[in-house]
Formats: C-alpha cells, sequence, structure tokens
C-alpha cells in the first residue's frame, strides 16, 4: 500500500491489484502490530534503536540500514498523522506511535489510496508478470469473484506480495502463498538469506491468532510445571514434555487486567471466545510456523528496493531484510518499518524508472508465467494441489524438520521437491470446470501451490548450505553458531535451483566508508 | 472460521463478500450472503469488523466449529469485537483508545535481558 502511496504522490499513475481486500488483506489484519521508528530529534533514541536489535542480527546487519529503515517509518508515521490518523496518548498527553492497530491502519491507507485516485482492483490475484525484452512491463491476472482476466501494462512494477507460512494454521494468512517469489524468479530474480525463515509464534492450542504480546503479562509452564520462556524453551518443552501452557498472572489487579483486556483485545477476544479467562486460567499453548513472514530473507535487493531484473522492484516481506535485523527476526517493530519504509521507496524508485522508460503505449510483452500456469505438457490429472501443498506442509512446518532443521531430512525434502517440482512443471494445471475452463478459484490453488513449492526449494537447498545455527534458521546438527559463515546465501533458479555465497559487505556501508576516504 | 449469518439481522448489504480477504461469502438469490467457502476463511474477523449490524459470527478455531445460533444471538458475542475495538456500526474508531501507553502501566522487564531492557527504555522515549 506504501508503495501504490509514494508511486501516487510522485504523480505517477498507479494500479494496486490485490488477491484479496486492500484494507482487510494479509497478517496486519487480525491484530495489533508493533513499529519501529526514530525520533529525529533525540540522539539516544536514534542511537538505542540502531543498535537495539544488532545482538539479534548476528552481524549480517548495517547500521546505515537500520537508521535509513527507521527514519522512513518515522517520516510514514508523521505522514499518518498528518492525514488524521489518531494515535493514543499518555498521561502527559504525549502520542504514542509505536503500535498500530492493523484493522484500523488497514481501512485508514485504503481511504489514503483512493484519496490518491489509485486505481485498487479487489479480488484480483495477479498470476503473472509481463515482460518486453528482459524488462518487466506489467502484470495480469483474473478477478475471482466476477472470472474476468484483467492486465495491466506499466512502466514499472512493484511486488508486495508478503511472505508465505505455507498456509499453516495462522490467522489472515492464506493469501500470502509466496506468489511474488515464483513471479520474481519467473522473471529471473536472484533470493538472499532464503534459509532465515524459520520464524514461529505462539498461539492458544485451540486457536489460530499467533500474537506474543499479552504473554508479557504472564509466565509460561512446560507440562510438568516448569517455568519456562518464550522461543526455544518453549518448542523444547512441546517436544519434550508434550505441552507448554500460559497464563496471565503478571496481570493482577482489575486495572491492568482491564488494559490488557483493551490494549491486547484481539487476542483476548480470541481466548475468550475460545472459553479461556486467561487471567485465572492456565491454558495450552502451541507454536505456529509464520515461514518468510516476519522472517529475513526474500528477493534480493539494490539500495532503491529495485531487483536484479529492469523494471521490478520489490517491498516488504517478499524483499530481504537482512540489512535491517540480519539473521534475526524483524517482528514486533522492525518488520512493519520495513513493509513501511521499504514501500515508500520502491513505490517512488519505480516511479523514477517508469518516468526513464517514458511511453509504454503499444510495446510488445510476453507473459513470463509457468509452473502451475501453462503446463510444458499435457495436464496431469494425478496432481492434486490439495495434495502437494500436505507435501509441502510435511516438510516446511514441523519442528523437527523445520524450527530444528537437520541435514539428512532437508536433502531428501530436497529430492522430493525437485522431482515434484518436475511434475508440476510438466503437468500441474486446474482442472477444467466443463467449458468455462478452470474456475478462478481452482486457477489460483494451482498457481498458489506451484509458488509454495519453489519457494520451499530455496529454502531448504540455502538451509542446507548453511552448517551452523544463526538467528532465523537453526540446526540440529550444528547448533553452534559458526564465525567463519558470516556471509549471505545467495539463491535462485527454478528448474536446476542453485546457492552461493556472497561476502556480508553491506553496499551503503561500503559507500559511504568509500565517500569518507 | 466464520459460522453465522444471522439472517434476521443481516441488511443485505453485501458488504461482507466484498471485503472478505479470502473470498468466503457468496451473493444468493434471497440477498443474504452464504458462507459458500468456509474452508478458505483465515479466522481475521474482518468481517465482523465490517458488518454494519453486528449480524456476523466468527469463532476463533481454524476449523469448522458449529454453533447454536440462538445460543449465540443470546449470548451477547455478536459484536462484541466491534465494541471491543470501539468500532461502532463498521465505522472505525478506538484507534486512540489504548491505555497501554500510560507510564503507570510500562511493565520493567528483568533486567538480566539486555535486549528487553534496552527495549523497554526505548519505548518510554518512543512518545512524540
Ligand atoms: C501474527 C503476526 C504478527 C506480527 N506482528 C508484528 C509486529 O508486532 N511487529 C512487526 O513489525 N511485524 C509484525 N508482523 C509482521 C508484519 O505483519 C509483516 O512484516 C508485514 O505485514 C509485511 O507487509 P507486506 O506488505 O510485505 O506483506 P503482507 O502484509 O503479507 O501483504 C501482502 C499482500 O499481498 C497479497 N497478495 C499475495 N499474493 C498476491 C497475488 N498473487 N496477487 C495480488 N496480491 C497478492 C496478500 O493478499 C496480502 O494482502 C507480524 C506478522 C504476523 C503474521
Amino acid at each position: 500500500m506504501w508503495a501504490a502511496i509514494s508511486a501516487a504522490e510522485a504523480g505517477a499513475r498507479v494500479v494496486i491489484a490485490e488477491k484479496g481486500y486492500v484494507g482487510t488483506s494479509g497478517p496486519f489484519s487480525s491484530a495489533n502490530t508493533g513499529i519501529y521508528y526514530i525520533k529525529p530529534d533525540d540522539p539516544v533514541h536514534r542511537e538505542g534503536t540502531v543498535e537495539a536489535r544488532l545482538p539479534l542480527a548476528f552481524d549480517l546487519a548495517d547500521k546505515l540500514w537500520i537508521e535509513r529503515t527507521f527514519d522512513q517509518s518515522y517520516a510514514n508515521l508523521e505522514a499518518m498523522a498528518r492525514w488524521g490518523y489518531k494515535w493514543p496518548r499518555n498521561e502527559e498527553g504525549k502520542e504514542y506511535r509505536g503500535r498500530l492497530r492493523g484493522p484500523d491502519v488497514l481501512i485508514f491507507l485504503r481511504r489514503r489510496l483512493q484519496k490518491l485516485q489509485v486505481r485498487i482492483l479487489d479480488h484480483s490475484p495477479a498470476l503473472e508478470l509481463l515482460a518486453s525484452n528482459g524488462t518487466v512491463a506489467g502484470a495480469q491476472g483474473i478477478n475471482r469473484q466476477s472470472g474476468e482476466a484483467w492486465r495491466v501494462d506499466a512502466g514499472a512494477v512493484v511486488l508486495a506480495t508478503g511472505g508465505t507460512s505455507f498456509l499453516s494454521d495462522v490467522a489472515g494468512v492464506k493469501g500470502n502463498t509466496g506468489d511474488g517469489y515464483l513471479m520474481a524468479a519467473e522473471a529471473g530474480v536472484r533470493f538472499s538469506g532464503m534459509e532465515f525463515s524459520s520464524q514461529y509464534a505462539p498461539t492458544a492450542f485451540d486457536g489460530v491468532l499467533s500474537r506474543g504480546a499479552h504473554l508479557d503479562y504472564g509466565s509460561l509452564y512446560d507440562n510438568n510445571g516448569k517455568p519456562i520462556t518464550r522461543g526455544r524453551q518453549t518448542v523444547d518443552a512441546i517436544l519434550q514434555t508434550g505441552a507448554a501452557w500460559a497464563i496471565l498472572d503478571k496481570a493482577k489487579d482489575e486495572d491492568t487486567r482491564a488494559m490488557v483486556r483493551k490494549t491486547h483485545a484481539h487476542i483476548i477476544l480470541h481466548l475468550e471466545r475460545l472459553g479461556i479467562d486467561p487471567f485465572t486460567q492456565k491454558f495450552r499453548i502451541d507454536f505456529r510456523s509464520e515461514g518468510t513472514i516476519r522472517a529475513a530473507g526474500g528477493v534480493l535487493i539494490d539500495d532503491d528496493l529495485s531487483s536484479d531484473v529492469p523494471g521490478l522492484f520489490v517491498a516488504g516481506d517478499l524483499a530481504t531484510r537482512e540489512k535491517v535485523t540480519g539473521a534475526g527476526p524483524p517482528g514486533g517493530g522492525p518488520a512493519a518499518a520495513w513493509a513501511f519504509a521499504s514501500g515508500s521507496w520502491a513505490g517512488r524508485s519505480a516511479v523514477t524508472f517508469a518516468r526513464r522508460i517514458g511511453n509504454v503505449a503499444g510495446r510488445r510483452t510476453e507473459p513470463l508465467g509457468e509452473a502451475g500456469l501453462r503446463p510444458r505438457h499435457t495436464a496431469d490429472p494425478a496432481l492434486i494441489p490439495q495434495e502437494l501443498l500436505a507435501g509441502i506442509q510435511a516438510e516446511m512446518l514441523p519442528f523437527d524438520r523445520n524450527y530444528w532443521r537437520f541435514g539428512p531430512y532437508l536433502e531428501a525434502s530436497l529430492k522430493r521437491f525437485g522431482s515434484e517440482w518436475n511434475a508440476v512443471r510438466d503437468g500441474l494445471a486446474p482442472p477444467s470446470a466443463g467449458d468455462g475452463g478452470p474456475t478462478p478459484r481452482d486457477l489460483l490453488r494451482a498457481r498458489e501451490t506451484a509458488a509454495m513449492l519453489a519457494t520451499a526449494r530455496w529454502i531448504n537447498l540455502s538451509a542446507l548450505e548453511r552448517t551452523e545455527t544463526r538467528g532465523l534458521h537453526r540446526r540440529s546438527d550444528f547448533p553452534d553458531l559458526d564465525p567463519s559463515q558470516t556471509h549471505h546465501l545467495i539463491s535462485g533458479g527454478l528448474d536446476r535451483i542453485w546457492v552461493e555465497r556472497q561476502p556480508a559487505s553491506p553496499s551503503l556501508h561500503t559507500e559511504q566508508r568509500a565517500l569518507a576516504s | 472460521m466464520i459460522e453465522l449469518v444471522v439472517d434476521e439481522l443481516c441488511i443485505k448489504c453485501d458488504r461482507c463478500i466484498a471485503i472478505c480477504p479470502t473470498n468466503v461469502f457468496e451473493a444468493t438469490e434471497s440477498g443474504i450472503p452464504a458462507i459458500a467457502r468456509q474452508e478458505d476463511c483465515h479466522t481475521c474477523m474482518s468481517c465482523e469488523l465490517h458488518c454494519p449490524v453486528d449480524a456476523l459470527y466468527v469463532s476463533p478455531r481454524g476449523v469448522p466449529d458449529p454453533v447454536d445460533k440462538d445460543e449465540i444471538v443470546r449470548s451477547g458475542l455478536l459484536g462484541s469485537y466491534q465494541r471491543a475495538l470501539g468500532w461502532n456500526r463498521a465505522r472505525p474508531g478506538g484507534s486512540d483508545d489504548d491505555p497501554g501507553v500510560l507510564l503507570r502501566f510500562q511493565r520493567k522487564p528483568d533486567p538480566d535481558d539486555k535486549v528487553r531492557t534496552k527495549l523497554h527504555d526505548l519505548s518510554l522515549r518512543k512518545y512524540i
């Protein structure tokens, strides 16, 4: 959304195509999200914010990128304030902008898009990119309510399709099927840090809302009643003692409980509808995979959020955030800041690119979509998206395969995924529903499945290559950090996937040093 | 997952069809949207928020969880999400009402946890 806003503000004609509905789609929709920013006039805050997550970045972040990102997110929040978003205030009447109420913010930004006369295509998944002589020149897809095809010819494209959790049981993520990774790869991009993608978060055992903010007011226990901390210890408790439990016992008085109920209204509502009184009752919790959503890796980017392919820009979870949070989790603030900031930059960069290209009317373009859309051979009815998905999930969700990765399992999964990929390329096509062709839903399912399969392959190939444990990549066979692996893993390819090392030499940093000398 | 469209309350505005991000609802001849693809629901609860008459109920579970309509109507749960946030008849509101930002509620983390302690200090400075 920020890409569309900044492009429109730069004077471009903008179309935004969203699989769901602009204003309710994406993981943002279901609860609160923390956001980082730097107060421009507070040096202590500046330094502190830049340094805050460095211990979790494991030497792969770049201070200049961190600063740049949180300066931009401040500007985004400042703009929202100007447009009339209402922030809470403390006892001293000072505004606090560090927490975003998901549903409110999304609808608020939709109104902004409307005001800027951005053309909004709701329920309009993009199925593929268009290219003209190696330059990305638009996108096309389908309206899943009307069934009509849509096509946009453009001077530049920003992909911001988010990450994917491989459709784990987490609220708000069913649109996040990794389509952007596949579309971008078909255009020829490279990825970075795909192994930093083992992001898990707590949910109530019977629920799906994966948020942990309320647990700041609670204690966690393993199945034997031993206190544990959030994170690895929770996973270990589930694996070794059979369950983990929580209770919000630090919110003792009615005053504090009322505050938690209001501030974390979404989470408490979910718990109460499950019949749980979280303040007085221990409730069973689970840890669910969010995959590449609020993780670290993604499409490799240049300083202006351009990808390797001319005309194609990326933003948000789809782009690598290693320069901001390294190998660590960006959740709790940096991820949202990154989504806002990278979107604003990508939108602006796309406009600059489009202006340089000039008039695009009448350009000859070709569609780039292949897997799950245009099979190489005749459709193979034995290939069922639902079954392929179950196979992908069996590798990408369990604790002992993905939270703790293990060399031999990774090898086996890559072999299995490799032959499945070939089968998908040859014959995965949506079933034809009589004369009208496939339904939009079937068309989308096939393409989404291909995207998740492709994404799982880059992840597991990179995970196999990194023989250590670092941030959001854990290996049970290499449980320690190996300082000699302080590098990035670049990956790519479709039929033949590959991975290679790249020294950690943050570009902005190098540039600045060069300027200084 | 979405479990209920209460016919008696529904005003046939079709807003849930428009805003559902996973396209769960389908227009019908009667005018009352049908839950046509429940398995596509991802429990974001957006439809409850955007329903102007509180006619929808979403269960917090990720699997079908059949409920008794009369019981839900009697329970007062309809519209409880809107009320909890301060929305009213699908109009956003209450984003400024967040007692968690009051200084007296700022919990000090375990002093041994350096990262969290630092984050806590910073969050106190985040006020504009
Ligand atoms: C449970 C949870 C809690 C979180 N909490 C925090 C937090 O406290 N702090 C923080 O900083 N971050 C948090 N995050 C992370 C944050 O929500 C994400 O980093 C952020 O939403 C990323 O924004 P995005 O725009 O890149 O992607 P998304 O918000 O995922 O948006 C991508 C959009 O693309 C659409 N789309 C997908 N495929 C297509 C297609 N083919 N065609 C058209 N549209 C498509 C999707 O429908 C979706 O609307 C949390 C994430 C989760 C899941």
